[in-house]
């Protein structure tokens, strides 16, 4: 029986290679772009960095999530593969640590040639009333304490789910006192996950880069465009580990489910994508239009429109019919076009406000984002060895070997 | 609708229908149907029923509420009635957006219902014939439908091996009519003689 994973010489290879082009990248970016005279320029070294930080750290995140949902609702089907949530869900605390390094160096150190800091405006209010108005929630204080909250309590809760999954296997069989436990923390961590990713997290992360604007279902828009990219994560590692031979409990079954959260959450993502967009179109009020206005008539129509083509057309006319989904080749690729989707989605709701007209997706763009994927496989895979892939001993693995979607 | 002999057996424990139902399928015996008082899961791919073509006339149906919501809205704002609202073209079309989910997800519940209540002969008012007046209750029952080929004798000998507690061989109705249950006293008439 082998119920552990070794990492494959290739992945290893691939992640190092994917680590080295993104720290190449990096200095490329520092002598390229930060030491630039040109505004724009040294906005997009941060900007780029704040984007590719932000959504890794949100859609790591979500990993934690679904295992605190399926354990809340005592789901037996994840058991089967619930050592990869953990596994990402472990290293929330790496993606959340470089995010608030680069989003603290953004907020206290970054200004541009006129002294403001064109990526958070509210640092530098000046004298423009609607900032001034929203200063008691949109400052230094409250962005420090926050983000250091939010990403405490994640990478906390991250490595304590796998650190009680695996307390799990040594102790006594049928033992439920663990299992119960996970029950409760998961409860406590739905309510720190409302308060923060569903909430304020993607308020100051990201909306606040516009900070003349605002939409009170942001929030949900961001998490549903992060929920729906994290479990293609997961789907795709488990189809490699499946792979590779191991994860032998895991059946087209299982398969099946993880694609159907696929496909119904890039439906619910659409859902509530179009949600803000047409009362903001039928209201028409300037001070709410001027975020579309750039988005869908202006330099970044192209993103626009590719977003919602990438992220709602083609899951739903692919992942729609129920083969589609019981397919390892559809769902693994379907999974990869629905990051590089939300992938763009994050990307045109964070590059407008600073970069305007001069925006790229170039060589920087792409190392940096293949420096994060780097970063994922290589922290993921050793996270992954260090236990057995089977979660032995938990009380619903019968359940989870039997499942039927 | 015709009148069709069965041998019927009742079972009262899952674990004991299971191998049954592999049983008469191996044995070649027309398996007619099985009732349960509950959903058992797995019983559809014991006795080899195919995958329901329900999802598909679902989705038949979503299309055709989709289209006929854009198709009637756009009509009536473009060229029927054009009338300005609040300085938006006429063809507004993400103003649409709710009103042809809304059509889309009617058409497709209330046409699967329909579907679904014909492809298993249910309807309000509709009479069909009952087994055992236990498949509802705490009975599995089992119906294999006989034929010249199929001695009853020789079925109700098997099916009691495989396990029944109760057989019988009855005649009857094999599908749904709309009528009154006086037709119930023909069969009782055909089972007593």
């Amino acid at each position: 029986m082998n119920d552990r994973f070794e990492i494959p010489a290739r992945l290893r290879n691939t992640s190092i290679a994917l680590i080295a082009i993104g720290v190449l990248t990096l200095i490329g970016g520092i002598a390229a772009l930060l030491t630039s005279h040109v505004d724009t320029d040294r906005a997009r070294f941060w900007t780029v960095l704040l984007h590719d930080s932000v959504f890794f750290t949100l859609i790591t995140a979500v990993s934690i999530f679904i295992q605190a949902a399926v354990s809340l609702a005592q789901g037996a089907w994840i058991v089967a593969f619930r050592r990869v949530p953990e596994a990402i869900g472990a290293n929330v605390w790496i993606f959340g640590t470089i995010a608030t390094v680069i989003l603290f160096l953004i907020v206290f150190t970054y200004k541009d040639s006129h002294g403001v800091n064109s990526i958070f405006p509210w640092v530098t209010p000046g004298d423009d009333k609607i900032l001034i108005g929203k200063s008691p929630f949109l400052n230094k204080g409250m962005f420090v304490a926050f983000t250091l909250i939010a990403v405490g309590l994640w990478s906390y809760f991250g490595r304590k789910f796998r650190a009680m999954s695996i307390a799990q296997e040594s102790a006594p069989k049928n033992d439920t006192k663990i299992y119960w436990k996970v029950f409760r923390l998961s409860g406590l961590f739905l309510l720190v996950y409302a308060l923060t990713q569903m909430s304020t997290i993607p308020w100051l992360w990201v909306m606040s880069i516009q900070a003349h604007w605002f939409s009170t279902l942001f929030s949900w828009y961001a998490f549903a465009s992060a929920f729906v990219s994290g479990m293609s994560l997961i789907l795709l590692w488990v189809v490699y580990l499946k792979n590779q031979g191991n994860l032998r409990l895991v059946t087209t079954e299982h398969m099946h489910d993880l694609g159907k959260f696929m496909f119904a959450f890039s439906v619910f993502w659409t859902y509530l994508w179009f949600s803000q967009y047409m009362l903001i179109w039928y209201a028409n009020i300037p001070e709410e239009t001027q975020y579309f206005k750039l988005r869908q008539q202006g330099p970044y129509s192209i993103i626009f429109y590719a977003n919602f083509i990438i992220n709602f057309c083609m899951p739903i006319i692919i992942l729609m019919a129920r083969p589609s989904k019981r397919n390892y080749f559809t769902v693994s690729f379907m999974a990869m076009v629905i990051i590089f989707g939300h992938w763009l989605d994050y990307f045109q709701m964070i590059m407008p406000g600073p970069l305007g007209t001069e925006w790229h997706i170039n060589w920087y763009e792409i190392g940096v984002f293949m420096g994060f994927v780097g970063v994922l496989i290589f922290t993921v895979s050793r996270t992954l060895t260090k236990s057995s892939l089977i979660p032995h001993n938990n009380i619903l693995l019968k359940e989870t070997a039997i499942h039927i979607a | 609708m015709a009148i069709k002999k069965f041998a019927v057996a009742a079972y009262d424990d899952e674990a004991v229908l299971f191998p049954a139902v592999k049983k008469v399928r191996k044995s070649g015996y027309k398996l007619h149907d099985v009732y349960t008082p509950f959903a058992v899961h797995g019983l559809d791919q014991a006795m080899g029923l195919k995958e329901t073509d329900l999802h598909i006339a679902g989705f038949i149906y979503g299309i055709c509420g989709t289209s006929t919501a854009v198709g009637f809205i756009s009509w009536i704002f473009t060229s029927d009635w054009p009338i300005v609202y609040g300085g938006k073209p006429h063809f507004a079309l993400p103003a649409w957006v709710p009103i042809t989910f809304e059509l889309t997800v009617l058409f497709a519940a209330v046409g699967m219902t329909l579907t679904f209540c014909y492809l298993n002969q249910i309807m309000p008012g509709v009479k069909k014939h009952v087994f055992h007046p236990r498949q509802s209750d705490d009975l599995f029952v089992m119906a294999i439908e006989l034929n010249d080929h199929t001695p009853e004798a020789e079925v109700i000998k098997f099916l009691k091996t495989t396990g029944a507690v109760e057989t019988s061989v009855q005649m009857a109705e094999e599908g749904w009519w709309y009528g009154r249950w006086d037709e119930k006293e023909e069969y009782e008439a055909l089972n007593a003689g």
